[in-house]
């Protein structure tokens, strides 16, 4: 077990030639620490860095540039038989000719352990992923999902392990497996106390696993934060709009002295923050989540003046639990949740995003509410990051 | 049950056809001359099984198996675990790889005959490269006249002519390998031979399976190169199971006796084929069955 830390790193493939343009980073520079212990997801979509990010870990990549520390000691050069990772793969990874009990034994057997000591830490570790029963079997024969065990259970053996990673484990297994296994997954991150890193492209399964997720896209790292704080507080707009189902709604508005502007809809906003947002970029957007706006089927007396627009309804879908309709609103569209019984009167309805979960963001990154706010925002780029009191 | 719908037949009628013509019919002809003596166009006496019991008992043919199975013993030795070192050695990607690729695939590419001419003139100790340079290496070499050296040269060209053929089979094998197997095992730990052993080797079965039956059943049919290079010579020494058959057959005439033959070669590879093909795929099975009762 280790706490790992990335300082300045950087990657790009075919080497330091290939650095130098921003595009060409698989992973851009970041510094980052990864908490001993901790259960991490890598969210993000297809090609975004994840794997990249993963392998530079687990010493299958050396860093283009910048140092690893697992507990304060550089093992940048470490390969990954020195590092200590188990790392499994998207999918089972076998030595087919090889039982279950071989499988498992191969990186004690490489590494020289006797063969006593083996069949002792082997046992243990089927027991753990109740293989116990299939260590006489060919490898090969077994279901998927005890097939991702086994390469899970080759990376435990091993004592001591630093990390577990894992690049997107239950892609060829069962849905109905799936569960089975995330929940051994969890099970054995209590009961070992190994920190886990579990990429994934499934917000779902990311939201699930992970006490802290990662978002990352074209090759940065967006945002840490737990499920909640994702959802709630987007640092980018990219991140806002991967978590939740329906996104968050995103339009393009014109920042005035005390409003924000969205083609025909003009929403009161507070001085200082939208000043902030003026001096922190030149494309402005307003953000807010499908759950962060009420809806009426018909204007009533209080609606006048209270910051209720009429929406042109463009799709009506009842969800059971909920509502959720597509509304053309501020030059744009936008996806509002509405309770289960709700039934548009008409062409319009009438909406209103609520004023404190409104997010207003410049150049895609969030511009905090507050001053203070900035500085505790982790990741926060902007200048007042440092001015704490 | 589902019924049958008979017009399928219709579908399959002109690959029966064709295939009646170009194969069933000829075996068909080759199965009558084994049972008859023929004396001329018109008298022909019906022997059964006379041809057959006289070809089993030709030593010459016993001699020619015996060749015909060391030389395809050897073909497969030498050929598979050298096509299966280039294959390795090979680059896995870039203009070398391409460069590789196509120098390894030239002596495919060459008329069976020509292969022949060229090892004749290239192993000739007089006027010949490699065996100009063996004699001024100080070795009595002389493929015409040693047996010896007639076996290594025919050997030797079959190497050169067919191990790319492995080595083609191998590498594509070798590509097919996902990445994510040779990142496991260096987290494993696993040297360059465990590599090797535990994932590349099971890896290349099929491609090796296919590669072997190929080898097998063309060096037990080999014909051209070494008829073109030595003759079948220097006496018999390098007369294999075809030459052997076309000299009875074309050569005397003996159309009963070679026919009979024929079935026989036809039967040995055949059942050779299939014992090697089950046996092979037998190495795989178990591990198939338990996949059908995994819980």
């Amino acid at each position: 077990m280790a706490r790992i830390e990335l300082v300045n790193v950087g990657h790009a493939y075919g080497g330091a030639a290939n650095a130098g343009t921003e595009t060409r980073w698989a992973l851009r520079p970041m510094t980052m620490t990864w908490r001993d212990g901790g259960a991490y997801a890598l969210l993000g979509p297809s090609g975004c860095g994840k794997t990249t990010l993963l392998n530079l870990i687990s010493g299958l990549l050396t860093p283009t540039q910048g140092r690893i520390l697992f507990d304060g000691k550089d093992i940048t050069q470490l390969g990954p038989r020195e590092r200590n990772i188990a790392q499994v793969f998207q999918f089972p990874v076998l030595y087919d000719t090889m039982t279950v009990f071989d499988n498992l034994a191969f990186p004690l057997r490489n590494r020289g352990w006797k063969e006593a000591a083996v069949r002792t830490r082997v046992g243990e570790v089927a027991e753990l992923l109740d293989l116990a029963a299939d260590l006489k079997r060919r490898a090969r024969g077994l279901p998927p999902d005890a097939q991702q065990k086994i390469s899970l259970g080759r990376g435990l053996v091993r004592t001591d392990v630093a990390a577990v990673l894992l690049d997107e484990p239950l892609t060829v297994i069962d849905p109905h497996l799936k569960w089975l296994l995330r929940r051994k997954l969890k099970q054995i991150h209590q009961q070992l106390k190994v920190s886990l890193i579990y990429v994934t492209h499934d917000q779902v399964e990311a939201l699930t696993f992970a006490e802290e997720v990662v978002v990352m896209n074209h090759g940065e790292v967006l945002q840490v934060g737990t499920p909640q704080a994702l959802y709630e507080a987007p640092e980018h707009t990219f991140v806002g709009h991967f978590i939740g189902s329906p996104g968050m709604n995103f339009l393009p508005c014109k920042l005035g002295a005390n409003e924000a502007r969205m083609g025909d809809v003009t929403l009161p906003m507070d001085a200082e923050w939208l000043a902030r947002a003026a001096a922190a970029g030149t494309e402005h957007q307003l953000g807010f989540r499908p759950d962060a706006a009420e809806v009426l089927a018909a204007p009533v007396a209080s609606t006048a003046g209270a910051a209720w627009q009429p929406a042109r309804v463009q799709s009506f879908q009842p969800m059971g639990t909920h509502s959720l309709l597509q509304l053309g609103f501020g030059g744009g569209s936008v996806w509002v949740r509405a309770a289960a019984a709700f039934q548009p009167a008409g062409d319009y309805v009438w909406l209103r995003p609520l004023p404190g979960k409104l997010a207003l963001f410049a150049d895609q990154r969030l511009v905090p509410r507050s001053a203070t706010e900035a500085s505790i925002a982790p990741h926060a780029s902007t200048p007042e990051a440092g001015a704490a009191p | 049950m589902k019924p049958v719908n008979q017009k399928a037949w219709l579908m399959v009628l002109p690959v029966l056809l064709c295939v009646a013509f170009s194969a069933v019919l000829p075996l068909m002809t080759v199965v009558n001359y084994s049972v008859q003596d023929i004396l001329s166009p018109t008298q022909k006496v019906f022997v059964g099984l006379e041809w057959f019991r006289e070809v089993m008992q030709d030593p010459d043919l016993h001699g020619a198996l015996l060749r015909q199975l060391i030389f395809s013993a050897c073909v497969l030795l030498l050929q598979v675990p050298l096509g299966i070192a280039v294959a390795l050695a090979m680059p896995a990607q870039g203009w070398r790889a391409s460069l590789t690729l196509v120098l390894l695939a030239l002596p495919l590419l060459v008329p069976w005959n020509v292969v022949g001419t060229v090892w004749q003139i290239f192993a000739r100790d007089d006027i010949g490269l490699m065996g100009q340079l063996l004699a001024r290496a100080g070795f009595d070499y002389n493929y015409a006249s040693d047996a010896n050296d007639a076996w290594s040269t025919v050997l030797l060209m079959d190497v050169w002519h067919w191990t790319p053929l492995v080595a083609l089979l191998c590498y594509a094998g070798l590509r097919a390998i996902p990445e994510a197997y040779y990142q496991a095992a260096r987290i494993d730990g696993a040297s360059k031979l465990a590599v090797f052993r535990h994932i590349q080797l099971p890896k290349l079965r099929g491609v090796l399976l296919i590669a072997v039956l190929l080898r097998l059943m063309d060096s037990f049919m080999i014909y051209t190169e070494p008829f073109v290079l030595t003759g079948g010579g220097p006496g018999n020494s390098t007369t294999f199971l075809s030459q052997y058959l076309t000299q009875k057959a074309v050569g005397q005439f003996d159309l009963g006796p070679a026919a009979a033959f024929s079935l026989v070669y036809f039967l040995i590879i055949l059942v050779m084929c299939f014992v090697l093909f089950n046996f092979l795929k037998a190495a795989e099975a178990p591990a198939d069955a338990t996949k059908g009762n995994a819980p």
